[in-house]
């Protein structure tokens, strides 16, 4: 019965070879796809014009005046025309950015966050306690999402706070069941029971075998959920039951100028273009995403 | 110079005490049973009970390799995940050294300390985020050894079983192949210094030339570490290369336990011998001229009556319909339940008194 | 299968009633008080009180949703605080309608998604099939309201070809198949379908890509079927899919329809929902909301049966 202890000083300077992990080739293999690539540009543009939106508008978003009220495109001093209330489209549309990309990525990370906690919980329970909880989600679920959308913006009141909450609920129910099903197949690989077979408690099986796994899965989904998230959002100011005037936001200014179609209709028009384009961006990149991480359905 | 012998870079054998002397057998099972329930209908009836393991009993001695066979469905599988406690069994005992598992001498927790497993599919068996030697590293972490010391054992391991950790400790389990990955899974058994390892179906999925060296690695390491072996697979002779004492299973009981060599040359269960019979040989005069045993196995959702094997048994009675040999297994851990070796049994083959029986 | 249909038509039943709770709920999460719409702020305690006594609303919630269910089931669901109508009535009308734009919405939406996602996949990776996928991103991606906001002005603003709202003279309630109607119902649908159209190609375009690429696919060739022979065959284990896919989307544009109703003031449930919401209308909004709702769980229902039906396999899984 050997005694097995290496000695330091007979084993030579050593360089362990590394491989690719995972992440690794996730990025390499989205960095080849070159529509990917073109909308992440897109989105990181976006999301400078939320961050620095003030200091890169040449107007004050909430300068009116009467005189000045829907001049067309193309006006002197006003590249893209004034609105209903005369103030500068182009400001606008800028600084709107920033509460159009809140108000339609914060209910999805929000969602993310509580609903895969209670989609891991359910998948790796399995049993009575998954019985229970994915049956109460599938009862939300059995609405359609725009629907209870509305119905809680409605009951709940306009406003930002009241938005953000009916949106989170509203994609609660998809993150946790996509959650659910990843997790409990994750459970199933052997891996897992060599983990039980360790000893170890189920707290730290999931933090160091099942995580690993299926929140990859289970963000990229929620990725494909931040262009529906926008059109919700925008669509509930829209409606008069998001944000609130005179801020900014792409979808109550939708709102305030539809009287304005017969007068200046593409100036109407050009929040939604906005939203648009927000959309197709980030529905591309959950698209790249996906393909980079190879997964199936 | 040695500069440093560190406690948790000990691998002795025994890290833990032995309790229960050299006689005691290791493992013993008494009436182990498994069903598993079929889906209910609509109305709430059930269709059924599947008898993965109905009532078994073995015991396996300290330091021997004890080999399990039997057809897909016998419930080799099922025993084994049993012995784990990864299913929850319906009944029976499992005493470890003595102690029973789940009691208050012995926590689950502490039981898997000493006793691991290892599982046919070499790839299913790693976590495809972690490293190799993070996957060995882990049981060792889950017990108190601190990081960098299990690292250190990890790769230690490693090196043990063949592998380079310098070439393949931080690599993902995609990158090796099968051979090397399940040399991984033998590593990660041998991480918390067991004194049993269950290997099932271990090399099964692997290529002969590469099953060979695993099986030879086994060997090494079972007489290193003084580890003890249930050896559970369907390639019979493998089981033969490797085994000190066999058993074998039928829907879900043992039918004949015993020395590997004696059972191999004189089977005594029918069953035992139209499994063995049914090995091709390489000798082209030696063919096999009738298949040993006919029909499929039956289901084992609605096993026959009395002796499960009658409805294949060439040596069927009526008795055999009607009542259950029980296996009952001598001193020298031999045993085998049929009714022609039982005395006064019913069966026209049986012996008359315990002198023609034994 | 019997069985397993049998459970599955069970199965709706809880889920029902969760969703029954769910609006009643809903509704009764409102922070006002039901009946601030109708009172004038100086109302007397007593007329307030007999008020709530009429409509129920001092009584426990479990009893008021009891009672409020029980009258449901006999097609009962109260009467509607603003107009005073049976809220019934009005969501009948109203479902009809939006029923109108959302079948007719639906069929162009598949069949153009069909055509999009079958060419794609057929020619998958060639420059047709990038652009019918780049069609569906977009259908996908647009905000569906604005878009009818855009073919309002270039329609009906600028071309003048198109009605830019109603249902046609006569308001909701005369419907006729005839040009002088049905020319309201064109914008709307189109606008309608552009979602459900990308999501049925981008599935479509799955379903023949996996089809054609497996294996039975050859040796069918290898036997002599034609292109036309393999063509009926894609079509065939495509079909169940597909066809539940358009159902659901069906479900979709039956809850979700309220954005577009109110840009071409389609006198729809949409609209009835907004005008509820609006006017703090608790049993229309309730009432509304439990139609809408339970349309569509019955859709799935149908959408399920049909599917297993089509094929059996899933009654086995």
């Amino acid at each position: 019965m050997m005694n097995i202890a290496v000695n330091p000083a007979k084993v030579p300077a050593v360089v362990f070879e590394k491989s690719t992990g995972y992440w690794q080739n996730v990025s390499q293999r989205f960095m080849r796809d070159r529509v990917a690539v073109f909308a992440a540009i897109v989105i990181l543009i976006l999301f400078a014009m939320a961050i620095f939106g003030n200091q890169l508008a040449p107007h004050d978003p909430f300068a009116a005046s009467i005189m000045k009220r829907l001049k067309p495109i193309g006006f002197p001093g006003h590249w893209l025309g004034t609105d209903e209330l005369g103030r500068d489209m182009l400001t606008r549309l800028i600084v709107g950015t920033k509460l159009s990309l809140f108000m339609g990525i914060t209910p999805v990370v929000l969602a993310f966050c509580i609903g895969s906690v209670i989609g891991i919980i359910a998948g790796y329970a399995g049993g009575a306690v998954n019985t229970l909880i994915m049956r109460t989600i599938d009862v939300f679920y059995a609405f359609p999402s725009v629907l209870l959308a509305i119905a809680l913006s409605g009951v709940l009141g306009a406003g930002i706070t009241n938005s953000l909450i009916s949106l989170t609920i509203v994609f609660i129910p998809p993150i946790a069941r996509v959650s659910e099903s990843v997790t409990t197949q994750i459970r199933s690989r052997d891996f897992v029971d060599a983990a039980r077979a360790s000893g170890a408690n189920a707290f730290t099986i999931v933090r160091v075998h099942v995580l690993g796994n299926v929140l990859g899965p289970i963000f990229v989904y929620a990725t494909s959920l931040i262009a529906v998230s926008m059109i919700l959002a925008s669509g509930l100011s829209f409606l008069g039951l998001g944000v609130k005037p005179p801020e900014p936001e792409w979808g109550l200014m939708l709102n305030t100028l539809r009287t304005a179609i017969y007068v200046q209709p593409w100036i109407a028009a050009m929040p939604g273009v906005m939203i648009f384009i927000t959309s197709i961006a980030f529905n591309l990149l959950s698209d790249g995403l996906r393909t980079a991480m190879e997964i199936k359905n | 110079m040695n500069t440093h012998t560190t406690q948790s870079m000990d691998i002795t054998p025994h890290a833990h005490a032995d309790v229960g002397g050299p006689t005691q057998p290791l493992l013993m099972v008494q009436d182990l049973i498994k069903h598993f329930a079929l889906p209910k209908d609509i109305l709430g009836r059930s269709s059924g009970v599947v008898r993965a393991v109905d009532g078994i009993d073995f015991a396996v001695r300290k330091g021997e390799t004890l080999g399990v066979v039997g057809e897909s469905g016998c419930g080799k599988s099922t025993t084994a995940r049993l012995l784990m406690n990864l299913t929850v069994p319906d009944h029976g005992d499992i005493i470890f050294d003595g102690q029973s598992v789940g009691s208050k001498e012995l926590s689950l927790k502490e039981f898997r300390r000493q006793a691991q497993m290892v599982f046919q599919d070499s790839y299913a068996s790693l976590n495809p985020r972690l490293t190799i030697e993070d996957s060995v590293a882990f049981a060792p972490q889950v017990h108190g050894v601190d990081k960098q010391a299990a690292i250190d054992r990890a790769r230690d391991l490693l090196a043990r079983v063949g592998l380079d950790p310098r070439r393949f400790a931080e690599r993902y389990p995609h990158e090796l192949s099968g051979g090397q990955r399940q040399r991984v899974n033998i590593a990660r058994a041998l991480a918390l210094q067991p004194r049993l390892i269950i290997l099932d179906e271990a090399v099964s999925a692997l290529d002969k030339s590469v099953e060979a060296q695993v099986l030879n690695l086994l060997l090494d390491l079972k007489e290193e570490f003084g580890l003890t072996y249930v050896f559970i697979s369907h390639d019979l002779n493998v089981v033969r290369y490797i085994s000190d004492r066999v058993m074998v299973m039928y829907l879900g009981q043992v039918v004949e336990i015993g020395d590997c060599e004696t059972l191999f040359e004189s089977p005594r269960h029918p069953y035992t011998r139209a499994l063995l019979s049914s090995v091709p040989s390489m000798d082209p005069d030696n063919r096999t001229e009738e298949p040993p045993l006919s029909g499929d196995p039956p289901n084992p959702i609605n096993p026959p009556s009395g002796c499960r094997f009658h409805t294949r048994c060439v040596h069927a009675e009526s008795v055999c319909s009607t009542t259950m040999p029980k296996l009952v297994t001598d001193a020298q851990g031999t045993g085998v339940a049929c009714l022609m070796h039982v005395v006064r049994s019913g069966h026209s083959a049986a012996p008359l008194s315990e002198q023609e029986a034994a | 299968m019997l069985s397993f249909l049998l459970r599955r038509i069970l199965y709706t039943l809880p889920i029902m009633l969760g969703v029954a709770l769910v609006c009643f709920a809903l509704v009764h999460l409102a922070p006002d008080d039901p009946l601030v719409s109708i009172l004038p702020p100086d109302a007397s305690q007593e007329l307030q009180a007999r008020l709530m006594e009429i409509y129920g609303f001092n009584k426990p919630y479990p009893e008021q949703f009891f009672r409020w269910v029980m009258r449901a089931l006999q097609g009962d669901l109260g009467t509607s605080i603003a107009s005073g109508r049976p809220v019934s009535t009005e969501v009948m009308t109203a479902v009809a309608n939006t029923l109108r734009l959302a079948i007719f919405a639906t069929l162009i939406g598949f069949i153009f998604g069909c055509l999009f996602g079958f060419v794609a996949g057929y020619f998958q990776n060639s420059w047709i099939d990038k652009a019918a996928s780049l069609t569906s991103v977009l259908g996908v991606s647009v905000p569906h309201y604005w878009l009818g906001m855009v073919l309002v002005i270039i329609f009906s603003s600028t071309l003048m070809w198109l009605p830019p709202s109603g249902a046609g003279p006569g308001g909701s309630a005369d419907w006729h198949w005839n040009w002088e109607h049905m020319q309201h119902l064109i914008l709307p649908a189109v606008t309608m379908s552009v979602i459900p159209m990308g999501i049925i190609a981008r599935t479509v375009r799955a379903l023949v890509a996996d089809i054609l690429a497996q294996e039975f696919i050859v040796g069918l060739r290898a036997k002599g079927l034609t292109n036309v022979g393999i063509f009926m065959h894609v079509v065939k284990n495509a079909a169940p899919t597909a066809l539940a896919v358009m159902g659901l989307q069906l479900g979709y544009l039956l809850g979700g329809s309220i954005l577009i109703e109110t840009v071409f003031s389609w006198p729809g449930t949409g609209f009835l929902l907004n005008a509820a919401i609006f006017q703090r209308d608790l049993p229309l909004l309730q009432g509304t909301i439990l139609v809408l709702a339970m349309f569509f769980v019955v859709l799935n229902l149908i959408v399920d049966v049909i599917q297993t039906l089509l094929d059996p396999r899933i009654a086995r899984g």
